[in-house]
């Protein structure tokens, strides 16, 4: 038998519960995470990923709420943890890196300070130790002059460069599990090398796991060992990164590759999915992809059941792309 | 002496632009010096001696590490950031020409998207008054159009118009990112400043914004300088690329030059990093050399540092931004060695 897996999630909803109506930002997501494991959470804007990251966080506010579903870590379901339990593993053994390096960083702060107090929070080191580990996690993200660096606030880093200090502050405590919410997305391509490379040899020497959530498929190509697809708020296929994208199936999942700008012509109008994403207010049941899908039949009008078409694949849809 | 536009009289022209920051000006480490946090002035030279001209209707590229100044240099172009040093001018006139009431039109023609959705958008505001705002104010739609004027400009971007009543922060990373795109169109821009405009954009909507740009250039004469990190993007967009390291310009040409005969080693670095769809699971190697601090830029070149090609003069004296073919402008010691 092989060991659990470090995370769980099964069947995960999360709605907000607004004056217009139900919002179903996360409904019926389900996958795991091995410890070591990059899996990569890939999905169009707005489709449930970073409210995905907040769930296993608890960072869920009113008006949202998980209505449904498990979140295994470690052997503890997190939905039932009480707030003591969450500042123990927020940060230490879980930690996110945020799509808005501002929700991590106090703009009022020195840098030096927010690393030195998030390392204290949970080891117990003195100051010069816990300072110290603050300019080594400055250096792995590739920020020139740390110690001057470190003395500096928020606003006097370029947009890319608070992004790094966020993930650092990330990487600081060694954490079991990294949620990352497209980190690297405003960064130019050595920094994110050099951040992709940091993050792989993290997982690879200490066995961290690392979900990073994305919309960019060529990151997700280098970097990760499994990926999960999403769509309005719903799963809609996973399997082994380099399976799912040399062979999408689900007809959403092959329209996100055929838009890629290097595979289209310089110049020219580049792929498009037709139509827009459709509204989660109230979204009713059948497969959310039918409007904008080649493939569809009126049977999308139901909800497709999840099937497992190939070992390792997993996959929402009744017409899957031959 | 500078990157020369296509059209004689350029839209927008930069000469000479510096730009300092100094810890010294700050009131927050002013404070902490003051309670002994013993930081000494620090000089950040986030901008040195850039020449830039764009003609209309042209798109160019800028791209280039993060950090090098890029944002600075867009903001300088929009009027948010005064330059420490050098000459802006728009339509052959400088800047301070158009100070008076009577050129706000010419003002709100050069329009920004910020690299940073969630700080540049007020949490307080309606996304209808945060995108239908400047508009009626500066009498382009009437008050009464504004609901509908709003509606449209949403649905340009993908946004789904019934969201208008709703704050930003109800909406997801690239929702908020395509407000501020939203907002900055709903002037009529001529000239548009994208920072890393739809860097938080999945590839459909992404496709969805970028030809919406493309339109608006064809039907507009729209101009941008277009800051991306994404040299994928940045090529299918831009007529001309232009690559920024710490600080200043190093190489500028016509797009399909750059990509075809990258001339200054840092370039050549760059196009070397792209990351593909095709590549299966490979590892990353990091950066070569001792990444370089704007708090105290290497002398000489820039780059001399990390080059593999560097030799002593590179050390000694900063390579100026010359010609080496028509239209093709490059800063590399490398280029006067035969
Ligand atoms: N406070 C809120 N009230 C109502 N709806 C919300 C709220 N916050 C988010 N949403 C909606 O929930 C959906 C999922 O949002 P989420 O932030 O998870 O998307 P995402 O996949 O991370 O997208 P992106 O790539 O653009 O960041 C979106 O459609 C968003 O509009
Ligand atoms: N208000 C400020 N005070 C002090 N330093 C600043 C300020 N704004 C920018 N800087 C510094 O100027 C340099 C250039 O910053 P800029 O934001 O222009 O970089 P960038 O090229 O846009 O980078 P990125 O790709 O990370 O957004 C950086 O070293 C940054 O720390
Ligand atoms: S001038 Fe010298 S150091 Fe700079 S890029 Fe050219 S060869 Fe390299
Ligand atoms: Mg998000
Ligand atoms: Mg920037």
């Amino acid at each position: 038998m092989s060991a659990p897996p470090l995370l769980q999630v099964d069947g995960l909803r999360m709605h907000f519960f607004t004056k217009a109506g139900v919002v179903k930002a996360v409904d019926d997501v389900s996958f795991t995470v091995d410890r070591g494991e990059i899996l990569g959470l890939v999905g169009e804007s707005g489709s449930g990923k970073s409210m995905t990251g907040y769930s296993i966080l608890g960072l869920v506010d009113a008006p949202g709420r998980i209505v449904d579903g498990r979140i295994v870590f470690d052997g503890t379901d997190l939905t039932r943890l009480d707030a003591a339990a969450w500042r123990r593993i927020r940060g230490n053994r879980i930690a996110m890196i945020f799509q808005d390096p501002m929700m991590t960083l106090n703009p009022v702060l020195r840098i030096d300070t927010q690393i030195v107090e998030a390392v204290l929070a949970h080891a117990d080191v003195s100051r010069e130790s816990a300072l110290a580990r603050a300019r080594e996690a400055l250096v792995r993200v590739g920020i020139a002059s740390p110690d001057e660096r470190l003395r500096a606030y928020p606003h006097q880093f370029s947009g890319g460069m608070r992004q790094r200090v966020a993930i650092a502050i990330a990487l600081v405590n060694g954490p079991d599990l990294i949620i990352a919410d497209e980190p690297t997305t405003a960064l130019d391509v050595t920094i994110q090398g050099q951040i992709l490379f940091e993050m792989q040899k993290v997982c690879r020497e200490s066995g961290t796991a690392l979900i990073w959530i994305t919309h960019d498929l060529s990151v997700i190509a280098g970097l990760a060992d499994e990926v999960c697809v999403m769509y309005a708020g719903r799963f809609v296929e996973s399997g082994r990164v380099a399976d799912v994208l040399e062979r999408p199936l689900h007809p959403y999942s092959r329209g996100l590759i055929d838009s890629v700008p290097s595979r289209n012509e310089r110049g020219r109008p580049l792929h498009q999915i037709p139509g827009m994403t459709p509204s989660l207010l109230s979204l009713g049941p059948g497969c959310p992809f039918r409007e904008r899908c080649s493939e569809a039949t009126p049977r999308c009008a139901e909800s497709p059941a999840i099937t497992e078409p190939a070992p390792g694949r997993r996959l929402r849809c009744f017409h899957p792309v031959p | 002496m500078s990157a020369a536009g296509p059209s004689p009289v350029p839209l927008l022209e930069l000469r000479g632009i510096s730009k300092q920051f100094s810890s010294r000006l700050d009131i927050a480490a002013r404070i902490a010096a003051r309670l002994g946090a013993g930081a000494g002035p620090q000089t950040v030279h986030a901008l040195d001696g850039v020449d830039l001209s764009v003609g209309a209707g042209e798109v160019v590229g800028l791209v280039g590490e993060s950090g090098c100044g890029k944002s600075t240099l867009g903001r300088i172009v929009a009027r948010i950031l005064e330059p420490s040093r050098g000459e802006r001018r728009w339509k052959d006139r400088p800047y301070s020409d158009y100070e008076s009431p009577a050129s706000r039109a010419e003002r709100l023609a050069v329009q920004m998207v910020f690299q940073d959705p969630f700080a540049s958008l007020n949490p307080r505001m309606r996304i209808v008054d945060v995108i239908g705002e400047a508009p009626v104010v500066h009498g382009l739609v009437p008050a009464r159009e504004r609901d509908r004027y709003v509606a449209e400009v949403m649905e340009r971007v993908g946004l789904d118009a019934s969201l208008a009543k709703r704050f930003p922060h109800q909406f997801s990373g690239g929702q908020r990112s395509r407000i501020g795109i939203a907002r900055a169109l709903a002037v009529n821009p001529r000239f548009l400043v994208c920072d890393e405009a739809v860097a938080a954009l999945d590839v459909s909507i992404q496709a969805q914004v970028l030809n919406l740009f493309i339109r608006l250039r064809e039907e507009f004469g729209l101009t941008y300088l277009f800051i991306s990190h994404d040299l994928g993007v940045v090529r299918h967009l831009s007529d001309r690329v232009v690559i920024m390291y710490l600080g200043r310009i190093v190489e500028s040409a016509d797009s399909q030059e750059v990509f075809a005969r990258p001339n200054h080693p840092y370039t050549q670095a760059l196009l070397a990093e792209i990351p593909r769809l095709e590549a299966t699971k490979r590892a990353y190697i990091p950066i070569k050399g001792e990444i370089p601090s704007p708090l105290a830029p290497p002398g000489g070149c820039h780059f001399h540092p990390r080059c593999p090609h560097a030799m002593p003069r590179c050390q000694a004296e900063a390579p100026r931004l010359r010609e080496i073919a028509p239209g093709h402008l490059s800063a590399c010691h490398l280029n006067d060695t035969p």
